[in-house]
């Protein structure tokens, strides 16, 4: 097989004072790390197979365990990181596109840890949220800009359809296909029983989760795989996927062999078959061409539900926005370059698009200053990691975050960014059927309602020290934001002060 | 009563129950020191058929028990909550009960006499350890 460039890049360390034989370890390692000798009654490691996924670290009974990074790096260059260099030795020996999974790692700037938030001192009272009603509920829709009334001077209340939210987060986009049944039930469940929305993605709707339809969005997507009447009418809004922050311009491909069974059936293509979608919609080139898809939808739902346009986050966003606005749509998605994936080509992901808050605060204000930011709601997403996150978005101008990798480490990802590889030892990004049974639904959908209570519970406890008791009263309040070690051009954009200011 | 039951839908086949089992009855505070180099013998059991299904199997602390019935030298008995514990002082060893039971569910221990699930009741875990070091919630202990 010639010679091995690539040492490995994790070591599997064992105490074996601790290690008592009880092959925990070798039985859930999907990629064959561990092995039982039995002739040396030891346990053995490759590390070349282990993607430092954390599995076995987390079930061995003892904390024999231990994955670190490896120390046997080559030499030291400011300019040729290893991660350089091995990237030459894989393509060299593959000739192909590097494959990457999960969000952008690289260490670019992430605007959220250099802006502050606000709080009342003396000169306006703060509130005790534990004490006094807080409003964290969100509308999504068209807000009419004006006020009418009827012929007989009665007020006209009737608004176009609106996505109501118990909190203003959302489950963003991740297709059954590269996330498991299991993983969908678990969202599914937990959407419902919070009052918030979880998102199909372009792999269709399983049957048995037309159920939780009203907590639904459903996608449409450039594969369109997967839609039909009845799945338009089971969401609560439908979403056009227009790009994805982790892979702008590139559309996707989910290999044949995991178009299996009821992921075939859902999806709507033949068993075996590749799902590619598309990196355009075939049928939008322009503004008009997007509107014509956006009153589709709207005609074959008619009209009771709000259509979302979930784009990338790219250069020309704020036109972008602006286009989408007049287009018809109810609700703009952005996601940021930060965003996660099942799998995207590594130059892709580590190189294309822009951030989040960025492109969030040009957006917010391109749309204000065209006198249009009643006809669409805003919901960003691409790395919302926390409450204050999320606090910071509203405040730039968002009506509601999605998150997506905040919720799979809430069923126990370990970002060890392998799911291409279909093995994960989680239970997530995989179909293989004793893989998947790792994640039961009944624990996955409870973390997630633990994590998004105690995301508003710290939500609350925000506004209530700035003095605000409705998440409303905050959106687009950029007073309440100061940056830190940011450039003039950089306060610019955000539209904030900066700290001290 | 609450009693042990198993979602074979949701076991992995990991076998961390009967390491906690044998854990938990070993006395010992310290795992590793417990079980390094000890062949256990876990009072609950994981049944596999290759990789088409695996559960774990524990006594069913039934109501109206085989073994006891069984047991020549009234070692056996169900305490005041329904557990069906073991007298290891009065147990002789005649391994009546392991042949009767339907589970499998009794084996003998190192020193010759019986040992069967008591629920943790008499260890230091006090609840079923099987139950709390289950990763997937395949064991619950529940009254049905």
């Amino acid at each position: 097989m010639g010679i091995n460039y690539i040492y490995p890049e994790f070591e599997v360390v064992r105490n074996d004072a601790r290690c008592i034989r009880c092959r925990v370890c070798e039985r859930q390692c999907s990629n064959q790390v561990h092995q039982y000798d039995k002739d040396l009654d030891l346990m053995i490691s490759d590390e070349s197979k282990c993607v430092n996924c954390k599995r076995c670290v987390s079930l061995c009974p003892t904390r024999a365990l231990k994955v670190v990074k490896s120390d046997c790096l080559l030499r030291e260059n400011a300019n040729w990181s290893n991660d350089n260099i091995n990237e030459v030795y894989k393509q060299a020996g593959s000739g192909g596109v590097l494959l990457s999974s999960m969000g952008n790692p690289k260490p670019f700037p992430v605007y959220w840890d250099k802006i502050l938030i606000n709080a009342s001192q003396v000169t306006n009272p703060s509130i005790d949220p534990l004490r006094e009603p807080m409003e964290t509920k969100v509308f999504l829709g068209k807000k009419g800009s004006d006020i009418k009334h009827d012929e007989n001077g009665k007020l006209i209340t009737k608004l176009p359809p609106q996505l109501e939210l118990s909190m203003p987060v959302m489950f963003s986009a991740m297709s059954y296909g590269s996330i498991s049944y299991n993983a969908h039930e678990s969202l599914a469940r937990a959407a419902t029983a919070l009052g918030i929305c979880y998102n199909t993605g372009e792999g269709g709707l399983h049957e048995d989760f037309y159920c939780y339809g009203p907590n639904t969005v459903v996608q449409v997507a450039s594969g369109r795989f997967g839609v039909f009447k009845d799945y338009l009418e089971a969401g609560a809004a439908v979403e056009i996927k227009i790009g994805q922050g982790a892979k702008p311009g590139i559309g996707g491909h989910l290999p044949g062999t995991k178009i299996v069974g009821d992921i075939s059936r859902t999806r709507m293509i033949p068993e075996g078959s590749d799902a590619i979608s598309p990196a355009p919609h075939h049928d939008i080139y322009s503004i008009e061409d997007l509107r014509q898809l956006v009153f589709s939808l709207k005609e074959a739902t008619e009209y009771k539900k709000p259509v979302i346009v979930k784009v990338a986050a790219v250069h020309n966003i704020a036109a972008i926005a602006s286009g989408i606005a007049r287009s018809g749509a109810d609700i703009i998605a952005i996601d940021g370059y930060r965003g996660g994936t099942g799998a995207a080509p590594t130059r892709i992901r580590d190189n294309v698009g822009i951030p989040i808050e960025l492109a969030l605060a040009s957006v917010d204000k391109r749309l204000r200053d065209e006198g249009i930011r009643n006809d669409v709601s805003l919901v960003v997403g691409g790395s919302i990691r926390s409450s204050s996150d999320v606090v910071k978005a509203i405040a730039l101008g968002a009506d509601a975050c999605y998150i997506a990798t905040a919720a799979l480490l809430a069923l126990g990802c370990h970002l060890c960014r392998t799911c291409h590889t279909g093995l994960c030892n989680w239970g997530i990004a995989t179909q293989k059927p004793e893989l998947v049974k790792r994640l039961n639904p009944d624990i996955g959908s409870e973390r997630l309602i633990n994590l998004m209570n105690a995301w508003r519970h710290e939500i609350k406890e925000l506004m209530g020290g700035m003095g605000i008791n409705s998440i409303e009263a905050l959106r687009g309040n950029r007073l309440m934001l100061r940056g830190v070690g940011l450039n003039e051009k950089e306060l610019e954009i955000l539209g904030i002060s900066h700290a001290g200011e | 009563m609450k009693r042990v039951f198993v979602n074979e839908k949701w076991c992995l086949g990991c076998h961390l129950c009967e390491y906690n089992c044998a854990f938990a009855n070993s006395g010992e505070t310290n795992m590793a020191k417990a079980l390094k180099n000890v062949k256990i013998r876990p009072r609950i059991r994981v049944e596999e058929d290759g990789d088409a299904i695996t559960f774990a199997v524990s006594c069913r602390h039934c109501s109206d028990p085989i073994c006891i019935r069984s047991c020549i030298s009234g070692a056996l008995s169900r305490d005041e909550t329904g557990t069906v514990c073991i007298d290891h002082d009065k147990c002789v060893g005649c391994r009546t009960c392991i042949l009767v039971c339907p589970y499998g569910a009794i084996s003998e221990d190192e020193n010759g006499v019986i040992q069967k699930c008591e629920l943790c009741v008499k260890n230091a875990a006090g609840s079923p350890a099987c139950v709390a070091g289950c990763p997937n919630r395949a064991i619950i202990f529940e009254e049905r």
